[in-house]
Protein backbone atom coordinates (compact mmCIF):
# COMPACT_ATOMS: atom_id res chain seq x y z
CA UNK A 1 0.00 0.00 0.00
CA UNK A 2 1.50 3.29 -0.66
CA UNK A 3 0.64 6.67 1.13
CA UNK A 4 -1.04 7.61 -1.35
CA UNK A 5 -3.64 5.17 -0.54
CA UNK A 6 -4.16 7.05 2.96
CA UNK A 7 -5.69 9.80 1.75
CA UNK A 8 -9.04 10.94 2.31
CA UNK A 9 -10.91 9.76 -1.36
CA UNK A 10 -12.27 13.07 -0.99
CA UNK A 11 -9.28 14.52 -1.46
CA UNK A 12 -7.98 12.51 -4.03
CA UNK A 13 -11.46 13.49 -5.60
CA UNK A 14 -11.03 17.08 -5.42
CA UNK A 15 -7.40 17.03 -6.17
CA UNK A 16 -8.12 15.07 -9.42
CA UNK A 17 -10.77 17.48 -10.66
CA UNK A 18 -9.08 20.52 -9.45
CA UNK A 19 -5.69 19.30 -11.82
CA UNK A 20 -8.15 18.32 -15.26
CA UNK A 21 -9.65 21.22 -14.62
CA UNK A 22 -5.69 23.62 -14.92
CA UNK A 23 -4.56 20.92 -17.25
CA UNK A 24 -7.77 21.55 -19.39
CA UNK A 25 -7.17 25.15 -19.59
CA UNK A 26 -3.08 24.70 -20.72
CA UNK A 27 -1.62 25.80 -24.04
CA UNK A 28 2.35 25.77 -23.30
CA UNK A 29 4.06 23.10 -24.32
CA UNK A 30 6.66 23.56 -21.34
CA UNK A 31 3.18 23.48 -19.47
CA UNK A 32 1.63 20.52 -20.59
CA UNK A 33 5.28 18.47 -20.82
CA UNK A 34 5.14 19.68 -16.76
CA UNK A 35 1.16 18.29 -16.67
CA UNK A 36 2.32 14.72 -17.66
CA UNK A 37 5.27 14.79 -15.68
CA UNK A 38 3.09 15.46 -12.49
CA UNK A 39 1.11 13.02 -13.59
CA UNK A 40 3.92 10.40 -13.98
CA UNK A 41 5.07 11.56 -10.77
CA UNK A 42 1.34 10.30 -8.86
CA UNK A 43 1.31 7.22 -10.69
CA UNK A 44 5.08 6.63 -9.72
CA UNK A 45 3.45 7.74 -5.58
CA UNK A 46 0.97 5.67 -6.18
CA UNK A 47 2.92 2.32 -7.54
CA UNK A 48 0.23 1.61 -9.84
CA UNK A 49 1.66 -1.44 -11.75
CA UNK A 50 2.69 -0.38 -15.06
CA UNK A 51 1.40 -2.82 -17.35
CA UNK A 52 -2.20 -2.77 -16.68
CA UNK A 53 -2.10 0.98 -16.53
CA UNK A 54 -0.05 1.54 -19.88
CA UNK A 55 -2.94 -0.91 -21.59
CA UNK A 56 -5.36 1.56 -20.16
CA UNK A 57 -4.33 5.05 -21.32
CA UNK A 58 -3.35 2.35 -24.29
CA UNK A 59 -7.33 2.02 -25.16
CA UNK A 60 -7.70 5.76 -25.10
CA UNK A 61 -5.18 6.80 -27.25
CA UNK A 62 -6.70 4.49 -29.45
CA UNK A 63 -10.54 5.75 -29.36
CA UNK A 64 -8.48 9.13 -30.18
CA UNK A 65 -6.47 8.09 -33.13
CA UNK A 66 -8.35 9.14 -35.49
CA UNK A 67 -8.80 12.35 -34.43
CA UNK A 68 -5.02 12.52 -34.25
CA UNK A 69 -4.07 11.48 -37.02
CA UNK A 70 -6.22 13.70 -39.41
CA UNK A 71 -6.02 16.81 -36.86
CA UNK A 72 -2.78 17.64 -39.16
CA UNK A 73 -4.69 17.56 -42.33
CA UNK A 74 -7.46 19.25 -41.53
CA UNK A 75 -6.52 22.25 -39.27
CA UNK A 76 -5.14 25.05 -42.30
CA UNK A 77 -1.65 26.70 -41.81
CA UNK A 78 2.15 26.26 -42.77
CA UNK A 79 2.59 22.59 -44.23
CA UNK A 80 5.14 20.49 -43.17
CA UNK A 81 4.93 17.39 -44.89
CA UNK A 82 3.09 16.38 -47.76
CA UNK A 83 0.89 12.85 -47.82
CA UNK A 84 -0.82 11.93 -51.44
CA UNK A 85 -1.35 15.75 -52.28
CA UNK A 86 -2.70 17.15 -49.04
CA UNK A 87 -0.27 19.00 -46.22
CA UNK A 88 -0.02 18.34 -42.43
CA UNK A 89 0.22 21.56 -41.04
CA UNK A 90 2.56 22.43 -38.61
CA UNK A 91 -0.70 23.85 -36.30
CA UNK A 92 -2.24 20.96 -36.62
CA UNK A 93 0.44 18.54 -35.41
CA UNK A 94 0.74 20.91 -32.66
CA UNK A 95 -3.05 20.80 -31.64
CA UNK A 96 -2.98 16.66 -31.72
CA UNK A 97 0.46 16.64 -29.72
CA UNK A 98 -1.73 19.03 -26.95
CA UNK A 99 -4.98 16.85 -27.14
CA UNK A 100 -2.70 13.82 -26.58
CA UNK A 101 -0.38 15.25 -23.84
CA UNK A 102 -3.86 16.62 -22.20
CA UNK A 103 -5.54 13.77 -22.42
CA UNK A 104 -3.10 11.39 -21.06
CA UNK A 105 -1.82 13.15 -18.43
CA UNK A 106 -5.52 13.60 -17.10
CA UNK A 107 -6.15 9.71 -17.80
CA UNK A 108 -3.10 9.04 -15.83
CA UNK A 109 -3.86 11.21 -12.75
CA UNK A 110 -7.62 9.72 -12.45
CA UNK A 111 -5.90 6.18 -12.56
CA UNK A 112 -3.04 7.16 -9.85
CA UNK A 113 -5.32 8.89 -7.62
CA UNK A 114 -8.82 7.26 -7.82
CA UNK A 115 -7.79 3.62 -9.65
CA UNK A 116 -6.84 1.65 -6.47
CA UNK A 117 -10.15 3.51 -5.04
CA UNK A 118 -13.02 0.31 -4.49
CA UNK A 119 -15.84 1.58 -6.15
CA UNK A 120 -18.13 1.78 -2.92
CA UNK A 121 -15.63 4.28 -0.99
CA UNK A 122 -15.70 6.31 -4.22
CA UNK A 123 -19.36 6.60 -3.64
CA UNK A 124 -19.07 6.91 0.38
CA UNK A 125 -16.67 9.88 -1.30
CA UNK A 126 -18.61 11.88 -3.66
CA UNK A 127 -21.96 11.32 -0.59
CA UNK A 128 -19.46 13.02 1.71
CA UNK A 129 -19.30 15.95 -1.17
CA UNK A 130 -22.71 16.42 -1.04
CA UNK A 131 -23.32 14.97 -4.30
CA UNK A 132 -26.97 14.28 -5.14
CA UNK A 133 -27.89 11.17 -2.76
CA UNK A 134 -29.88 9.99 -6.29
CA UNK A 135 -26.78 10.00 -8.07
CA UNK A 136 -24.74 8.20 -5.10
CA UNK A 137 -27.59 5.73 -4.90
CA UNK A 138 -27.64 5.20 -8.60
CA UNK A 139 -23.94 4.76 -8.97
CA UNK A 140 -23.94 1.85 -5.56
CA UNK A 141 -26.51 0.42 -6.99
CA UNK A 142 -25.07 0.32 -10.36
CA UNK A 143 -21.79 -1.52 -9.00
CA UNK A 144 -24.03 -4.21 -7.08
CA UNK A 145 -25.68 -4.79 -10.18
CA UNK A 146 -22.76 -5.34 -12.47
CA UNK A 147 -21.74 -7.85 -9.24
CA UNK A 148 -25.02 -9.71 -9.44
CA UNK A 149 -25.22 -9.62 -13.54
CA UNK A 150 -21.29 -10.68 -13.57
CA UNK A 151 -22.32 -13.72 -11.45
CA UNK A 152 -25.54 -14.69 -12.87
CA UNK A 153 -23.61 -14.28 -16.60
CA UNK A 154 -20.86 -16.71 -15.30
CA UNK A 155 -23.38 -19.41 -13.90
CA UNK A 156 -25.66 -19.39 -16.97
CA UNK A 157 -22.17 -19.05 -19.32
CA UNK A 158 -20.77 -22.48 -17.55
CA UNK A 159 -23.90 -24.34 -17.36
CA UNK A 160 -24.10 -23.88 -21.50
CA UNK A 161 -20.45 -25.40 -21.34
CA UNK A 162 -21.43 -28.21 -19.47
CA UNK A 163 -23.91 -29.01 -21.83
CA UNK A 164 -21.31 -28.66 -24.72
CA UNK A 165 -21.41 -25.29 -25.67
CA UNK A 166 -18.82 -23.32 -27.53
CA UNK A 167 -18.57 -20.30 -29.22
CA UNK A 168 -18.62 -20.45 -32.72
CA UNK A 169 -19.30 -18.10 -35.46
CA UNK A 170 -22.75 -19.78 -36.61
CA UNK A 171 -26.96 -19.70 -36.25
CA UNK A 172 -27.15 -21.82 -33.53
CA UNK A 173 -24.02 -20.04 -31.31
CA UNK A 174 -25.27 -16.46 -31.74
CA UNK A 175 -28.76 -17.72 -31.36
CA UNK A 176 -27.86 -19.09 -27.86
CA UNK A 177 -26.20 -16.14 -26.68
CA UNK A 178 -28.78 -14.03 -27.77
CA UNK A 179 -31.10 -16.38 -25.20
CA UNK A 180 -28.36 -15.75 -22.75
CA UNK A 181 -28.78 -12.00 -22.47
CA UNK A 182 -32.55 -12.34 -23.23
CA UNK A 183 -32.62 -14.89 -19.93
CA UNK A 184 -30.39 -12.26 -18.10
CA UNK A 185 -32.98 -9.30 -19.00
CA UNK A 186 -35.68 -11.67 -17.87
CA UNK A 187 -34.30 -12.44 -14.73
CA UNK A 188 -32.47 -9.05 -13.54
CA UNK A 189 -36.23 -7.85 -13.96
CA UNK A 190 -37.56 -10.68 -11.75
CA UNK A 191 -34.81 -9.76 -9.17
CA UNK A 192 -35.30 -6.09 -9.38
CA UNK A 193 -38.76 -7.15 -8.65
CA UNK A 194 -37.43 -9.53 -5.62
CA UNK A 195 -34.92 -6.74 -4.25
CA UNK A 196 -37.68 -4.21 -4.21
CA UNK A 197 -40.18 -6.57 -1.66
CA UNK A 198 -36.69 -7.43 0.46
CA UNK A 199 -36.11 -3.65 0.92
CA UNK A 200 -39.88 -3.39 1.56
CA UNK A 201 -39.89 -5.81 4.20
CA UNK A 202 -37.36 -4.24 6.01
CA UNK A 203 -39.72 -0.69 6.31
CA UNK A 204 -38.63 1.02 2.96
CA UNK A 205 -41.29 3.30 1.62
CA UNK A 206 -39.12 5.44 -0.75
CA UNK A 207 -36.52 7.44 1.49
CA UNK A 208 -33.02 5.91 1.95
CA UNK A 209 -31.19 6.60 5.07
CA UNK A 210 -27.76 7.07 5.30
CA UNK A 211 -25.14 5.93 7.45
CA UNK A 212 -22.70 8.17 6.03
CA UNK A 213 -21.74 10.70 8.31
CA UNK A 214 -19.22 13.63 8.06
CA UNK A 215 -15.91 12.36 8.04
CA UNK A 216 -12.97 14.84 9.78
CA UNK A 217 -10.27 15.66 7.59
CA UNK A 218 -6.49 14.84 8.68
CA UNK A 219 -3.66 17.12 8.60
CA UNK A 220 -2.15 14.49 5.88
CA UNK A 221 -4.71 15.09 3.57
CA UNK A 222 -4.15 18.86 4.00
CA UNK A 223 -0.64 18.73 3.57
CA UNK A 224 -1.90 16.38 0.13
CA UNK A 225 -4.16 18.82 -0.75
CA UNK A 226 -1.49 22.20 -0.47
CA UNK A 227 0.83 19.78 -2.33
CA UNK A 228 -1.64 19.79 -5.19
CA UNK A 229 -2.11 23.32 -4.62
CA UNK A 230 1.21 24.22 -5.49
CA UNK A 231 1.38 22.12 -8.25
CA UNK A 232 -1.48 23.59 -9.58
CA UNK A 233 -0.16 26.93 -9.47
CA UNK A 234 3.18 26.23 -10.79
CA UNK A 235 1.79 24.81 -14.28
CA UNK A 236 -0.55 27.83 -14.13
CA UNK A 237 2.50 29.68 -13.69
CA UNK A 238 4.45 28.31 -16.38
CA UNK A 239 1.72 28.33 -18.53
CA UNK A 240 1.80 32.74 -18.31
CA UNK A 241 5.81 33.47 -17.96
CA UNK B 1 -53.55 -20.20 25.35
CA UNK B 2 -51.02 -17.39 24.38
CA UNK B 3 -51.55 -14.43 21.89
CA UNK B 4 -52.88 -14.80 18.98
CA UNK B 5 -49.88 -13.29 16.23
CA UNK B 6 -51.34 -14.12 12.46
CA UNK B 7 -54.97 -15.53 11.62
CA UNK B 8 -55.43 -15.98 8.10
CA UNK B 9 -59.05 -17.18 6.83
CA UNK B 10 -60.17 -17.91 3.68
CA UNK B 11 -57.54 -17.55 1.50
CA UNK B 12 -57.31 -17.84 -2.30
CA UNK B 13 -54.46 -16.86 -4.76
CA UNK B 14 -53.72 -18.05 -8.57
CA UNK B 15 -51.00 -16.74 -10.49
CA UNK B 16 -52.30 -15.38 -13.71
CA UNK B 17 -53.11 -18.19 -15.85
CA UNK B 18 -52.40 -20.51 -13.65
CA UNK B 19 -54.44 -22.82 -11.37
CA UNK B 20 -54.82 -21.63 -7.68
CA UNK B 21 -52.13 -22.16 -5.26
CA UNK B 22 -54.01 -21.70 -2.19
CA UNK B 23 -58.36 -21.99 -2.17
CA UNK B 24 -60.20 -21.21 1.12
CA UNK B 25 -56.74 -21.87 3.40
CA UNK B 26 -56.78 -20.75 6.50
CA UNK B 27 -53.83 -20.94 9.00
CA UNK B 28 -53.46 -19.09 12.89
CA UNK B 29 -49.52 -18.16 14.64
CA UNK B 30 -49.27 -17.81 18.00
CA UNK B 31 -47.19 -16.41 20.23
CA UNK B 32 -43.59 -18.85 20.88
CA UNK B 33 -45.08 -21.06 18.02
CA UNK B 34 -42.71 -22.45 15.69
CA UNK B 35 -44.78 -24.16 12.35
CA UNK B 36 -43.14 -25.90 9.63
CA UNK B 37 -45.30 -25.61 6.40
CA UNK B 38 -44.25 -28.30 4.15
CA UNK B 39 -45.58 -28.63 0.73
CA UNK B 40 -44.49 -30.15 -3.06
CA UNK B 41 -42.11 -27.43 -4.96
CA UNK B 42 -44.61 -24.90 -6.20
CA UNK B 43 -47.89 -25.68 -3.72
CA UNK B 44 -47.70 -21.95 -2.81
CA UNK B 45 -45.75 -22.01 0.18
CA UNK B 46 -43.59 -18.99 -0.56
CA UNK B 47 -46.68 -16.88 -1.80
CA UNK B 48 -48.34 -17.72 1.46
CA UNK B 49 -45.19 -16.20 3.81
CA UNK B 50 -45.76 -13.63 1.06
CA UNK B 51 -48.86 -12.68 1.67
CA UNK B 52 -48.45 -12.51 5.19
CA UNK B 53 -46.43 -9.32 4.94
CA UNK B 54 -48.11 -7.96 2.20
CA UNK B 55 -46.14 -8.39 -0.74
CA UNK B 56 -48.61 -10.51 -2.29
CA UNK B 57 -52.53 -9.23 -1.95
CA UNK B 58 -54.83 -12.74 -2.13
CA UNK B 59 -57.55 -12.47 -4.33
CA UNK B 60 -59.81 -13.92 -1.42
CA UNK B 61 -59.99 -14.07 2.43
CA UNK B 62 -59.33 -11.89 5.29
CA UNK B 63 -55.68 -11.46 6.59
CA UNK B 64 -55.18 -10.80 10.54
CA UNK B 65 -51.63 -9.79 11.93
CA UNK B 66 -51.02 -8.54 15.31
CA UNK B 67 -54.62 -8.06 16.35
CA UNK B 68 -55.49 -6.08 13.68
CA UNK B 69 -57.06 -6.76 10.17
CA UNK B 70 -54.72 -5.95 7.32
CA UNK B 71 -55.85 -4.88 4.29
CA UNK B 72 -54.01 -2.05 2.42
CA UNK B 73 -50.18 -1.76 1.49
CA UNK B 74 -50.76 1.23 4.86
CA UNK B 75 -51.38 -1.73 7.26
CA UNK B 76 -48.78 -4.21 5.97
CA UNK B 77 -45.93 -1.29 6.84
CA UNK B 78 -46.28 -2.19 10.58
CA UNK B 79 -46.44 -5.59 9.79
CA UNK B 80 -43.31 -5.74 8.23
CA UNK B 81 -41.74 -4.17 11.14
CA UNK B 82 -43.45 -6.66 13.07
CA UNK B 83 -42.67 -10.22 11.01
CA UNK B 84 -39.56 -10.72 9.62
CA UNK B 85 -39.57 -12.19 6.27
CA UNK B 86 -35.90 -14.21 5.57
CA UNK B 87 -36.00 -14.62 1.28
CA UNK B 88 -35.17 -17.74 -0.34
CA UNK B 89 -31.77 -16.00 -2.14
CA UNK B 90 -30.06 -14.08 0.35
CA UNK B 91 -28.62 -11.96 -3.05
CA UNK B 92 -32.18 -10.53 -3.35
CA UNK B 93 -31.85 -8.78 0.19
CA UNK B 94 -28.46 -7.86 0.62
CA UNK B 95 -28.09 -4.99 -1.62
CA UNK B 96 -26.40 -2.34 0.65
CA UNK B 97 -22.31 -1.80 -0.36
CA UNK B 98 -21.10 -2.99 3.11
CA UNK B 99 -22.27 -5.43 5.68
CA UNK B 100 -22.72 -2.96 8.33
CA UNK B 101 -25.16 -0.37 5.74
CA UNK B 102 -27.57 -3.67 4.84
CA UNK B 103 -27.95 -4.40 8.43
CA UNK B 104 -28.69 -0.67 9.43
CA UNK B 105 -30.98 -0.33 6.40
CA UNK B 106 -34.13 -1.26 8.73
CA UNK B 107 -33.31 -0.05 12.15
CA UNK B 108 -32.69 3.26 9.47
CA UNK B 109 -36.13 2.44 8.10
CA UNK B 110 -37.78 2.39 11.12
CA UNK B 111 -36.89 6.00 12.67
CA UNK B 112 -33.41 5.41 14.15
CA UNK B 113 -30.53 7.28 14.27
CA UNK B 114 -27.77 6.57 12.22
CA UNK B 115 -25.78 6.01 15.84
CA UNK B 116 -28.76 4.14 17.44
CA UNK B 117 -28.88 2.31 13.81
CA UNK B 118 -24.82 1.60 14.26
CA UNK B 119 -25.27 -0.15 18.23
CA UNK B 120 -27.90 -2.00 16.70
CA UNK B 121 -26.11 -3.74 13.54
CA UNK B 122 -23.03 -4.03 15.97
CA UNK B 123 -25.19 -6.01 18.80
CA UNK B 124 -27.13 -7.75 16.41
CA UNK B 125 -23.44 -9.18 14.43
CA UNK B 126 -21.59 -9.99 17.66
CA UNK B 127 -25.28 -11.86 18.22
CA UNK B 128 -24.47 -14.11 15.37
CA UNK B 129 -20.99 -13.91 15.57
CA UNK B 130 -19.96 -11.66 12.50
CA UNK B 131 -18.55 -8.76 14.08
CA UNK B 132 -15.69 -9.81 11.80
CA UNK B 133 -17.47 -9.18 8.62
CA UNK B 134 -18.71 -5.82 9.64
CA UNK B 135 -17.03 -3.98 6.94
CA UNK B 136 -17.38 -6.48 4.27
CA UNK B 137 -18.46 -5.48 1.18
CA UNK B 138 -22.14 -7.83 0.57
CA UNK B 139 -20.89 -9.13 -3.28
CA UNK B 140 -17.38 -10.50 -2.11
CA UNK B 141 -19.35 -12.82 0.90
CA UNK B 142 -19.42 -16.79 0.78
CA UNK B 143 -23.09 -18.07 0.27
CA UNK B 144 -23.24 -19.03 3.90
CA UNK B 145 -21.78 -15.52 4.81
CA UNK B 146 -24.60 -14.33 2.73
CA UNK B 147 -27.29 -16.06 4.59
CA UNK B 148 -26.05 -15.50 8.29
CA UNK B 149 -25.55 -11.75 6.94
CA UNK B 150 -29.14 -11.56 5.37
CA UNK B 151 -30.51 -13.11 8.81
CA UNK B 152 -28.90 -10.84 10.63
CA UNK B 153 -30.42 -7.72 8.82
CA UNK B 154 -33.59 -9.35 9.12
CA UNK B 155 -33.10 -9.50 13.16
CA UNK B 156 -31.83 -6.13 13.57
CA UNK B 157 -35.72 -4.86 12.91
CA UNK B 158 -36.62 -6.61 15.78
CA UNK B 159 -39.03 -8.79 14.68
CA UNK B 160 -41.64 -10.57 17.26
CA UNK B 161 -42.12 -13.03 14.03
CA UNK B 162 -39.33 -15.11 11.95
CA UNK B 163 -40.91 -16.14 8.57
CA UNK B 164 -37.53 -18.18 7.40
CA UNK B 165 -38.47 -19.22 3.44
CA UNK B 166 -35.76 -22.43 2.80
CA UNK B 167 -33.02 -20.96 5.16
CA UNK B 168 -30.70 -23.83 4.89
CA UNK B 169 -30.45 -24.28 1.00
CA UNK B 170 -26.94 -24.86 -0.26
CA UNK B 171 -25.02 -24.31 3.07
CA UNK B 172 -22.33 -26.40 4.44
CA UNK B 173 -22.71 -28.76 7.57
CA UNK B 174 -20.65 -26.26 9.35
CA UNK B 175 -22.26 -23.26 8.50
CA UNK B 176 -26.09 -25.12 8.83
CA UNK B 177 -25.20 -26.46 12.12
CA UNK B 178 -24.71 -22.52 13.49
CA UNK B 179 -28.15 -21.21 11.78
CA UNK B 180 -29.83 -24.00 13.65
CA UNK B 181 -28.00 -23.45 16.86
CA UNK B 182 -28.60 -19.38 16.51
CA UNK B 183 -32.26 -20.25 15.94
CA UNK B 184 -33.04 -22.52 18.59
CA UNK B 185 -32.09 -19.97 20.37
CA UNK B 186 -34.50 -17.06 19.19
CA UNK B 187 -37.30 -16.33 21.17
CA UNK B 188 -39.11 -14.99 18.28
CA UNK B 189 -42.63 -17.16 16.73
CA UNK B 190 -41.41 -19.24 13.60
CA UNK B 191 -42.89 -19.94 10.15
CA UNK B 192 -40.34 -22.34 8.56
CA UNK B 193 -40.58 -23.27 4.54
CA UNK B 194 -37.76 -26.45 4.14
CA UNK B 195 -37.30 -29.68 2.41
CA UNK B 196 -34.62 -30.13 5.19
CA UNK B 197 -36.44 -32.57 7.45
CA UNK B 198 -33.69 -32.70 10.16
CA UNK B 199 -33.77 -28.77 9.88
CA UNK B 200 -37.47 -28.78 10.27
CA UNK B 201 -37.23 -31.82 12.94
CA UNK B 202 -34.83 -29.62 15.19
CA UNK B 203 -36.78 -26.28 14.95
CA UNK B 204 -40.16 -26.71 14.32
CA UNK B 205 -42.93 -27.92 17.24
CA UNK B 206 -46.01 -28.08 14.73
CA UNK B 207 -45.86 -28.88 11.13
CA UNK B 208 -48.82 -27.95 8.61
CA UNK B 209 -48.84 -29.47 4.89
CA UNK B 210 -49.51 -27.17 1.77
CA UNK B 211 -51.69 -29.54 -0.30
CA UNK B 212 -54.16 -28.46 -2.58
CA UNK B 213 -54.29 -24.96 -2.15
CA UNK B 214 -55.29 -26.18 1.65
CA UNK B 215 -53.54 -26.07 5.19
CA UNK B 216 -53.76 -29.73 7.02
CA UNK B 217 -52.06 -29.83 10.60
CA UNK B 218 -49.99 -33.14 10.28
CA UNK B 219 -49.20 -34.78 13.78
CA UNK B 220 -45.14 -34.31 13.73
CA UNK B 221 -44.60 -38.31 15.14
CA UNK B 222 -45.37 -38.70 11.40
CA UNK B 223 -41.64 -37.67 11.10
Amino acid sequence: MSGLATIDPRVRLLATGGFALVVVGLGQPPALLAALALAVLAAVAARVRPGPTLRRLAALDGFMVFVLVLLPFSVPGEPVVTLAGHGASSEGLWRAADILLKSNAVALMVLALLGALEPVDLGHALARLRLPERFVLLFLFTVRSIALLGREYHRLRQAMRARGFIMRCDRHSWQSLGYLFGMMMVRSLDRSERTLAAMRCRGFTGRFPSLIEPRPVAARDHAFAALFLAAGLILIILEHP
Amino acid sequence: MSELLFRLTGLGFAYRGAAPVLADAAFELRRGERVAVVGANGAGKTTLLHIMVGLVRPQAGSIEAFGALRQVEKDFIEVRARAGLLFQDPDDQLFCPTVAEDVAFGPLNLGRTPAEARTIVGRTLAMLGLEALAGRITHTLSGGERRLVSLAAVLAMEPEVLLLDEASNALDDATRERLIGILTALPQAMVVISHDEDFLARITRRRVRLAGGKLAAEPVSAL
